[in-house]
């Protein structure tokens, strides 16, 4: 239970995907001008993180472990994912037309979506047993909400901030994201281990 | 258009990351040394030149529907033995590269050249673009890594593979670690990329006076 919680706080907070893992800038950038927007992608990407992972570990261990063929792990799990993907984008066209509408193109982008491919790899480097990754792949997924949706709040409001003509748009996005990275450095001090009781 | 301006365009016009602004998250994470900015910037253009290759050749034959999954299992493969040749002669660079170079499957600047220009373009000129953009590419992380890197460390051009530690420019406690940490790799790209778009509506301004 312990090592679980590590894992599960290591992901949203001291190792945040986007802010100090670098994954998912894309969409972290391109879909935060609205916390509506960034909200849905948010719940779109936990969800797809979390399945991905789950499926993946079964894919890896299960078939190409055991066949001897751990070199089709890229193509493997990047095609699993595109047709994952695929699914949530008809489960949500079905159950919820506005917020498909919303996502719009953003949807597909999810399998171009570093974090997806990301967290896969990292359970595989990590070797975490079934149960481990699919929480790591949540974790990845929620610290990825979390940050995406502070930083389209702070956009929001920075539409009403003077900003200088030639910063206007990505790059002060990124300086943004900057400042926000530092803040959540903070969070390296914590010693989770300690924490949780697991050494 | 010809051979040379399809090269040409994306190096400057067209630079995929300050011009189009593709593929940021290697960008960021692996600019930390002007060796890891190289490597990195020489595996996706190998990949590529490679898809955009392979693409273009097939696009007769590629049925217009299921052209993202063929193009993903196209990349894939070129991705794939660029890991594992890294992994054989490179080990050290691979090993800091780490799980970006398997994700160069879900670059967009690969995704988008494949998309918008390979799949449309002769091989010849496929070639030209690919070779371009991953040059750019490259151009533009070695000149982010080299101001982390020399910020960060004091020292520049470092490459544990050879065993050379870099040449020292100035004392490292005089070096200033968070440029090289994540926040000053998001800081650094917004100031340059805002630097680029100063210089470029001076001079148009200039031009549009003279």
């Amino acid at each position: 239970m312990g090592k679980l919680l590590v894992i599960f706080f290591g992901g949203v907070l001291l190792n945040n995907f986007i802010l100090s893992r670098f994954l998912g800038i894309c969409p972290f950038i391109g879909i935060s001008q609205r916390v509506e927007t960034a909200a849905g992608m948010s719940i779109a990407v936990i969800f797809v993180m979390g399945l991905a992972s789950v499926v993946t570990w079964f894919f890896h261990n299960m078939i190409l472990v055991p066949l001897g063929l751990e070199y089709l792990q890229t193509i493997g799990f990047i095609l699993i994912i595109a047709a994952l993907v695929q699914l949530v984008e008809m489960v949500i066209q079905k159950s919820s037309p506005p917020l498909y509408q919303a996502l719009g193109i953003y949807l597909p982008l999810i399998t171009t979506n570093c974090a997806v491919l990301g967290v896969t790899l990292l359970n595989v480097s990590e070797s975490y047993s079934l149960l481990e990754a699919a929480i790591n792949g949540v974790a990845g997924a929620s610290g990825f909400a979390l940050a995406i949706l502070l930083f389209a709040a702070i956009r929001e409001r920075m539409e009403l901030s003077e900003i200088p003509e030639s910063l206007k748009g990505f790059p002060i996005a990124l300086i943004t994201a900057g400042l926000m990275s530092m803040a959540f450095l903070g969070f390296a001090g914590f010693r989770l281990e300690a924490l949780f009781g697991v050494m | 258009m010809s051979f040379k301006s399809e090269f040409s365009k994306g190096i400057i016009k067209e630079n995929p990351t300050f011009r189009m602004l593709l593929g940021m998250c290697p960008t960021l994470a692996t600019s930390l040394a002007v060796f890891n900015g190289i490597g990195m910037g020489l595996a996706a253009t190998f990949v590529l030149v490679g898809s955009n290759i392979m693409i273009s050749a097939l696009r007769k034959v590629t049925p217009e529907k299921i052209r993202i999954p063929i193009f993903v299992v196209v990349i894939a493969t070129f991705v794939t033995t660029v890991d594992l040749i890294m992994a054989a002669f490179v080990p050290g660079l691979h090993e800091v590269l780490g799980i970006f170079i398997p994700l160069i499957v879900v670059n967009c600047i690969i995704f988008a050249r494949a998309e918008a220009f390979a799949f449309q373009h002769g091989i010849s000129d496929s070639l030209a673009d690919g070779l371009g953009m991953g040059l750019g590419w490259t151009l533009a992380l070695c000149g982010l890594s080299a101001i982390r890197e020399l910020l960060g460390t004091g020292t520049i051009l470092a490459f544990a593979d050879f065993g050379f530690p870099g040449i020292r420019v100035f004392d490292q406690s005089l070096a200033a670690t968070m440029v090289i940490l994540p926040p000053g790799g998001f800081i650094t790209l917004g100031l340059l990329i805002g630097l680029l778009n100063w210089v470029i509506s001076r001079k148009s301004k200039k031009s549009q006076n003279a």
